[in-house]
């Protein structure tokens, strides 16, 4: 969002107008912005230009427009009065005669007083959720005045459940869950949007530590797989890959939907060769010596989408203003976590009973990417997680081919319609930009998987080109 | 010479001490390796974290810590163990009350009426044996309440005994009575209050006693599957870490508190008992 016009009212060397010729030190790149506030300073943030959260830009706004009013629009009597006077005494002086406390409140109430502000919100305790949970201890939903309450949940059903019912008013999901439960696919239907995706990349395929010599795919016929939820990302990803080394994933292998807490024991009870499944409980097998990493999943699809943030229609359309300040909490605090430096400071705000419940080093071993295999070496790999909040409408367009193509969906399917009925990528757009941070023009891209190009204006024959497939 | 119960009860002890004492014998930590970790062995968090049982010990210091401060509060998904098993307690006694409103007087009904009985007994028979957690997914969807599901789910496991032995219960008095009492010409309702009941206190007390029993065990499982609080969702938390020493310790308490529940209606039971 431009700030440009926010300059402070105060000053008198500050013009308001910004004209082309404008010299002022925005108008001119290169330049050091000088201070500008006199009472609403803020502590630097990098990527916002002005330097001003929602909150003090508001108060600018007001301000702005009074001394705006007072002076008739006219910024050169303005401009000389404030030189007159000094900025703090015009200050005051205008606050004897006019209650700007007030005013500010009261235009704040009216534009965007929040319908509710004790919100509840869902989670399955996996690194995936890190900004939905981050933002409780690091204090991203109290800067935008929501009292949230971060509620564990055991597992996508129970989710999907209490977010269809109401208890949860927005919740921690799958990419794919918001497009099934809105086609009313495995559930009643019901319109859910996702205004943002959590984390890309971060998965991993883990085999249990017997089959440290099978690492060729073909090897793997009779194997039991685990996925966390049969609308996710893990369920189509391991389907595809499976399918690119020839094993059909219905009729070679068997894949169960385990709950992501519960893969490592069963892995070590040896009810599962492997699973394809969320951190932090690849790198907990890895950890408890009964798994290795064969393969992380950015090495499958660089920057798939994988874990959501999503709420109903219904939620959104009653409370407009709660919704807006709980996506700028997700949004911030998704971009927060993006940056490699904030990581190490997450994985220990996000370990505790409370949140994740588990041992520290594990999460960081997941968000810093230097990692122990299993398999006796040290990985590097900084991009085994990261965290891009902008749903792209062709990655909706994908999942769906995928659910086409298993099975999952049947008939005709209007992809393109339905990823931006649920994607609402637009909104996110508007969210980022305001937050200072770029977001694309596009909502649709070519994506690469494992070498075949994904191009989303040509979905069914797409579905079509794949020779093991169920429709 | 010792009395046989004292005798027993050294017996016991001695038992478990022996049993203890293998047990803290056979998971001895596997002692650290000597020198530097090499970045690998600390990613890989070290020889410690060779899966194995935890010794008693262990579990004994974490049983301690956690009993000393029953009832802390560190945010809405960890609360102390106190707290977490009165959440269960409620749930269960809930549901348990809710039943026990239900199947006392349609026990009655049952047992009085051998019509009613022949009636319903086919819909009894066929929802008796449902495991209380096929019930789940039902009641999630129909009552949409997390929390008031797992009370139906109570609900609906405890009523059966209840309703069953009170039928019996009350199809079994002795006939000799109920015809004193109609010489006396009392009511129906003055009869059921004042002779059925009675005679049959034993028996619907036997049947309270199974389903709080029942109540109990299925709580853990509901919790473990809905979340947020109990002593289930603290199993299944613990679970996910893979803490076995917290899993063992909230077994005990699981077995502790169902113990003091069936003692507590054994005494109301002792408190009902007649002699012919």
């Amino acid at each position: 969002m431009t700030t440009k016009s926010l300059g402070n009212p105060f000053d008198g060397d500050q013009s308001l107008i910004h004209a082309k010729t404008c010299g002022c030190p925005e108008c001119q790149p290169g330049q050091e912005m000088p201070s500008v506030s006199l009472n609403l300073q803020q502590p630097a943030t990098p990527d916002s230009a002005a330097a001003m959260d929602s909150e003090a830009m508001m108060d600018r706004a007001i301000e702005s427009a009074v001394v705006r009013s007072v002076f008739g629009h006219n910024d050169h009597s303005r401009r000389s009065f404030m030189k007159m006077m000094g900025t703090g005494t015009a200050a005051a002086l205008l606050g004897s005669v006019f209650p700007m406390e007030k005013a500010k409140a009261a235009v704040k109430e009216s534009l965007g007083k929040l319908e509710k502000t004790k919100l509840n919100v869902g989670f399955v305790p996996i690194t995936c959720a890190t900004p939905i949970i981050m933002a409780h201890p690091m204090g991203f939903y109290e800067r935008y005045g929501l009292d949230v309450t971060v509620s564990k949940t055991a597992g996508w059903a129970v989710a999907r459940d209490k977010s269809l019912n109401g208890e949860y008013d927005a919740s921690h999901m799958l990419t794919p869950m918001p497009l099934a439960m809105t086609m009313g696919a495995g559930s009643t239907a019901k319109r859910f949007i996702m205004p943002a995706v959590e984390n890309i990349n971060g998965q991993a395929i883990v085999l249990h530590v017997d089959h440290q010599d099978k690492r060729d795919p073909k090897q793997w016929k009779g194997f039991k797989f685990g996925v966390p939820f049969e609308y996710s990302m893990h369920n189509f990803l391991l389907r595809y890959y499976l399918a690119e080394h020839g094993i059909d994933p219905d009729r070679d292998v068997q894949i169960r939907v385990v709950p992501p807490p519960e893969m490592v024991a069963n892995l070590r009870a040896g009810n599962l060769d492997g699973y394809l499944s969320p951190d932090p409980f690849n790198q907990r097998a890895v950890w408890e010596k009964v798994g290795f990493i064969h393969m992380l999943t950015k090495d499958i699809w660089e920057g798939h989408p994988c874990c959501a943030f999503a709420c109903s229609q219904q939620f959104a359309s009653e409370n407009p203003n709660t919704y807006g300040a709980l996506l700028r909490a997700i949004i911030d605090a998704t971009q927060y976590s993006q940056k490699a430096e904030n990581r190490k400071e997450i994985a220990e705000a996000i370990a505790p009973r409370n949140y994740l419940n588990q041992p520290v080093p594990v999460i960081q071993q997941v968000l810093t990417g230097r990692y122990a295999d299993g398999l006796g070496e040290v990985k590097d790999d900084p991009a085994r997680i990261d965290f891009d909040p902008f749903p792209w409408h062709s990655m909706g367009v994908w999942i769906l081919t995928q659910m086409k193509r298993w099975g999952y969906i049947e008939g005709d399917v209007d992809y393109r319609s339905i990823a931006e009925q649920v994607y609402v990528a637009g909104e996110t757009r508007k969210v980022m930009e305001e937050l200072g941070y770029s977001a694309p023009r596009e909502t649709y891209k070519n994506h690469t998987i494992m070498g075949k190009t994904f191009d989303p204006a040509k979905p069914e024959e797409y579905v079509q080109s794949f020779d093991i497939r169920r429709s | 010479m010792a009395s046989t119960s004292v005798r027993a009860g050294m017996l016991s002890l001695v038992f478990l001490v022996l049993f203890l004492g293998i047990w803290e014998f056979g998971t001895q930590v596997i002692a650290p390796q000597q020198g530097e970790l090499s970045e690998y062995e600390l990613l890989m968090g070290g020889a410690d974290q060779e899966a194995r049982v935890p010794p008693p010990s262990e579990i004994i210091r974490h049983a301690v810590a956690e009993l000393s401060d029953p009832f802390y509060d560190r945010g809405s998904n960890d609360k102390g163990i106190g707290t977490q098993l009165a959440y269960s307690i409620y749930r269960v006694l809930t549901g348990f009350l809710g039943a026990m409103a239900v199947a006392l007087p349609l026990g009655f009904l049952i047992g009085m009426s051998p019509l009613m009985y022949k009636a319903l007994n086919p819909y009894i028979q066929v929802l008796r044996p449902i495991s209380p957690l096929a019930w789940m997914p039902l009641a999630l969807f129909v009552i949409q309440d997390s929390e008031q599901s797992a009370i139906f789910v109570i609900f609906i496991c405890s009523i059966w005994p209840m309703l069953l032995n009170t039928a019996f219960g009350v199809a079994n008095v002795r006939q000799d009575w109920v015809n004193v009492a109609r010489t006396h010409e009392l009511s129906p309702i003055k009869t059921a209050v004042t002779v059925i009941l009675p005679a049959a206190a034993p028996t619907i007390l036997t049947g309270m006693r199974i389903s709080i029993g029942i109540a109990w065990l299925v709580i853990v499982a509901a919790e473990m599957l809905v979340g947020g609080t109990g002593i289930g969702y603290y199993v299944w938390n613990e679970w996910n870490n893979l803490d076995l020493a917290s899993v063992i310790f909230s077994i005990l308490m699981i077995g502790v508190v169902g113990m003091l529940l069936d003692l507590a209606l054994g005494k109301a039971q002792k408190l009902v008992e007649y002699k012919e």
